[in-house]
């Protein structure tokens, strides 16, 4: 008999939006970018890349290399360490192309179980943040992680960072346990360190012998800035961990189906990197062995080349500027109509999620009364509003706010 | 220490040690074994030899010996990347459910009983080998949780050497072999494999090749087949069909599908692993899909459910490009036979190679037998040729093998024939 697994949260949210007849609904639960008209967006530079890859002769038709395209994982890794990285003019970078931003935090956590902490150590301590993605959990443990556990992170009354909370679990946990950082825009808070938080987190990771393994989705979506969102993993790697990096490019390039990720490796040096990629070479052959190679194709040859290059800058600025009016207009409007609370979070926070903060009563009077589908947690998409429907959001929850308590 | 330029914090970055002070993390990752397969291919790239042959890829090469993409496919990838309609979205954990639904009828037939009872599950992989990986790991839970399955599974003696590695990955630990190519009858020995099959316990996994199979090209003929599914059911013994080069056997979706198509008209459970990889020239799209038939309807959902949670932790969902594709070509009548007409080509050659190469034995007065070469089908084919044969021809003669013997077929052609007809007879003559 087989059991019947868990039904996924977001996914029933959705259904429930599209099953919903009422006119004016909003989905604010949607997990990609949406223009002001509430339609997906392909990037102007990746449609142009598309055409260049399509009436290209030369290309090779062949399976890719397990690890993939070489040009892809190496300005891939570029993108996120910088050009002028020390550790990769050392010869220490690396990178293994994968199945999306999944596929590379697969491959490390599969590789981590193995070879991190003795051999084979499924009993070392894998930290999340509390909250989290709720995919995280579900990659280490299937890659056989017997004790996947939070890290304060959230602080629901201040509504911010619980730093004291989580510099306590990292003084606390057991030496050598691995945390899932995130690198920028907090899913589902919106709500990251502050660089000089960020010191002072690396500093205790680095005293207490923990592994750093970055989880990179949304570089340039977040700030607008590749180098600031990067900023965070820059700093480690130049503290001198070694440690990993899973890339992401679904959501900076909007190529959600084209499965594009990169698991970027720093290692102690040159042969240490040969070791462990000839390992993680292994662990991807027999998971699917051979990746895809459009969504590779598109990344390099955009990031490989000047014009398309800034072209792809500018289009990612687009994303993070619509986002960030989104968020201060709707700030706006609820402290215009004297919405109990303080609503500074939803402009301190940054990237596509914010924790709104709403209790569960009062977001299921949202999703039932006013057909506005949101998280339980509170979370929503900043990308679901737009220009038409920000004044029904924010009266929406204005309602909600003084009506349900 | 401070690294100028590279610091993002203009005082200076205070470190405990110089960089990396603490032990290297992965101190006792060694190199990975390097598998036959892949020794044979740095050997093979490090050659400078200018007549080195390879004769032990993957792909289908053309006459010009490189893979190549179909033509329809070239001209609908065109078409597909000026259609308004495709937005950047994620697709479902399962997949497209336009490509899905065709995969499922090209490998069990439209009107399968199976589908119409609606008894069937499809899910969109990236590429074959992710296909049999999620399928390993939906048998751990196939069986009765409780009793905890894990194995055995039985795997074609020889067979493509990731397999037994996908299989523990996910958890089944017992590989065991079952006979399949007898070098001396240069073909399949029934009677042992049989005698394998007939021992395995209840419950074991057995994975089959439906056509052409990799490395040997050996298949069962519709009489084995029926022999061996008899065996399969009254051992209550699980079939795993693998179908990575549909079309490319016998020229015709249907026929190579038939093993699936008759476990399934049987009312058997199976699984199917199925790569359109090959059959479309897509080798870098990775398309391909794990089809699953079930004995009964109300066991669909649970099952749907189970890949549903096993995909979102290997790679979350596929990616399109490629399924759209074969979703529009399948879809198409039109493109249909322009699509079968290619594919025709590509069979033919193969099967003309086949020939030619058998005949130059012949003529040379090579020993040893070789009419299996042209009563087999697909890309790949069983030499004979042993260990010290196969090194032979890498070290003497720069004509690369697998390590089983085996050679793929289509990168034969008129430039490299006769060479390679000459080595494998010197292999056999000369005294070593």
């Amino acid at each position: 008999m087989v059991p019947q697994a868990a039904p996924v949260a977001v996914f029933k949210l959705t259904q429930d939006f599209n099953n919903d007849q009422f006119p004016n609904k909003v989905n604010l639960g949607v997990g990609a970018y949406r223009t002001d008209e509430g339609q997906p967006w392909v990037l102007p530079v990746v449609k142009k890349v598309e055409k260049i890859i399509v009436h290209d002769d030369r290309l090779n038709h062949e399976y890719l290399p397990i690890l993939g395209l070489p040009e892809f994982r190496s300005s891939a890794s570029k993108i996120v360490l910088g050009d002028n990285s020390p550790a990769i003019q050392e010869n220490r970078v690396g990178a293994v192309q994968c199945l999306g931003g999944t596929g590379a935090l697969k491959i490390g956590a599969e590789f981590l179980r193995r070879f991190y902490n003795g051999s084979n150590n499924t009993k070392t301590p894998i930290y999340v943040s509390a909250p989290t993605w709720e995919n995280h959990n579900a990659v280490f443990s299937s890659a056989g992680f017997e004790d996947v556990r939070p890290y304060r992170y959230w602080d629901a009354e201040k509504r911010g960072l619980d730093l004291a909370g989580f510099l306590g679990d990292l003084e606390s946990c057991p030496e050598h346990s691995v945390f899932v950082l995130h690198a920028c825009a907090h899913n589902p808070t919106g709500t990251d360190p502050t660089q000089e938080q960020w010191k002072q987190i690396a500093e205790v990771m680095m005293r207490r012998k923990l592994f750093a393994f970055f989880d990179s989705a949304y570089q340039g979506f977040a700030s607008g800035s590749l180098e600031k969102d990067a900023w965070a993993v820059r700093y480690f790697v130049s503290s001198g961990f070694e440690m990993f990096c899973a890339q992401s490019f679904s959501k900076n390039f909007g190529l959600y189906n084209e499965r594009v990720g990169n698991l970027t490796v720093v290692a102690r040096d040159a042969d240490n990197l040969k070791r462990v990629l000839s390992q993680m070479e292994k662990i991807v052959r027999i998971t699917w062995s051979n990746p895809p190679s459009q969504g590779a194709r598109i990344v390099t040859i955009t990031l490989t080349s000047p014009e398309l290059f800034s072209e792809w800058q500018e289009n990612v600025k687009t994303m993070a500027n619509r986002v960030l009016l989104m968020r201060s207009q709707l700030k706006a409007k609820l402290q215009a109509l004297g919405t109990p609370g303080t609503w500074d979070h939803i402009t301190n926070q940054i990237g596509m999620f914010s924790f709104t903060g709403l209790n569960p009563k009062q977001v299921e009077y949202l999703v039932k009364e006013k057909h506005i589908y949101l998280m339980a947690s509170s979370r929503i998409n900043m990308c679901g509003l737009t220009t038409k429907n920000i004044d029904y959001v924010a009266e929406s929850i204005h309602e909600a706010v003084t009506k349900v308590q | 220490m401070s690294r100028p330029g590279s610091s993002p914090d203009e005082k200076g970055v205070s470190q405990n040690g110089d960089p990396g002070g603490q032990c290297p993390l992965f101190t006792n990752t060694l190199n990975a074994p390097v598998s036959p397969e892949t020794r044979l291919l740095s050997a093979f790239a490090r050659d400078t030899q200018a007549r080195k042959v390879d004769l032990a890829g993957r792909e289908y090469y053309s006459e010009e010996g490189k893979p190549f993409e179909l033509r329809l496919v070239g001209k609908i990838k065109q078409q597909l990347s000026t259609d308004p309609t495709l937005h950047p979205e994620y697709p479902s954990s399962l997949g497209l459910r336009e490509f899905t639904r065709k995969a499922t009828e090209v490998a069990l037939g439209k009107h399968s009983r199976a589908i119409v009872e609606n008894q069937v599950l499809g899910v969109q992989t990236p590429g074959f080998t992710a296909a049999v990986r999620l399928g390993a790991e939906l048998l751990r839970c196939w069986y009765d949780l409780s009793a905890d399955w894990c194995g055995p599974v039985y795997l074609s003696s020889p067979c493509d050497d990731s397999l037994a590695g996908i299989f523990q990955a996910a958890g089944i630990q017992e590989i065991r072999e079952y006979y399949y190519w007898d070098d001396k009858q240069r073909g399949i020995c029934l009677e042992r494999l049989l005698e394998d099959l007939e021992s395995a316990p209840e419950h074991s996994v057995v994975v089959l090749s439906a056509s052409a199979h990799y490395p040997t090209g050996a298949d069962l003929s519709q009489s084995q087949w029926a022999v061996i599914t008899r065996l399969i059911t009254s051992r209550r013994l699980f079939p795993f069909l693998l179908l990575p080069t549909q079309a490319l056997c016998c020229g015709d979706m249907e026929r190579d599908a038939w093993p699936v198509q008759h476990c399934a008209s049987l009312g058997m459970e199976l699984l199917c692993a199925q790569s359109f990889s090959h059959c479309f020239g897509l080798y870098g799209e990775a398309v391909g899909h794990l089809l699953c038939v079930l004995k009964q309807n109300s066991v669909l959902l649970p099952v749907q459910s189970q890949a549903d949670k096993i995909v979102r932790s290997l790679w979350a969902r596929p990616s399109v490009g490629g399924a759209h594709v074969v979703t529009t070509v399948l879809s198409n009548s039109a493109h249909l036979v322009e699509w079968q007409g290619e594919v025709k080509h590509i069979v033919e050659r193969c099967m003309l190679i086949r020939a030619i190469l058998r005949e130059k034995l012949r003529l040379l007065g090579t020993p040893g037998r070789w009419d299996h070469l042209t009563q087999q089908g697909g890309l790949f084919c069983c030499t004979g040729l042993n260990g010290e044969q196969v090194e032979f021809l890498s070290n003497r003669r720069r004509v690369y093998l697998l390590p089983g013997g085996c050679l793929n077929v289509s990168a034969i052609n008129c430039r490299n024939l006769d060479y390679i007809a000459e080595s494998i007879h010197l292999a056999l003559t000369s005294s070593l």
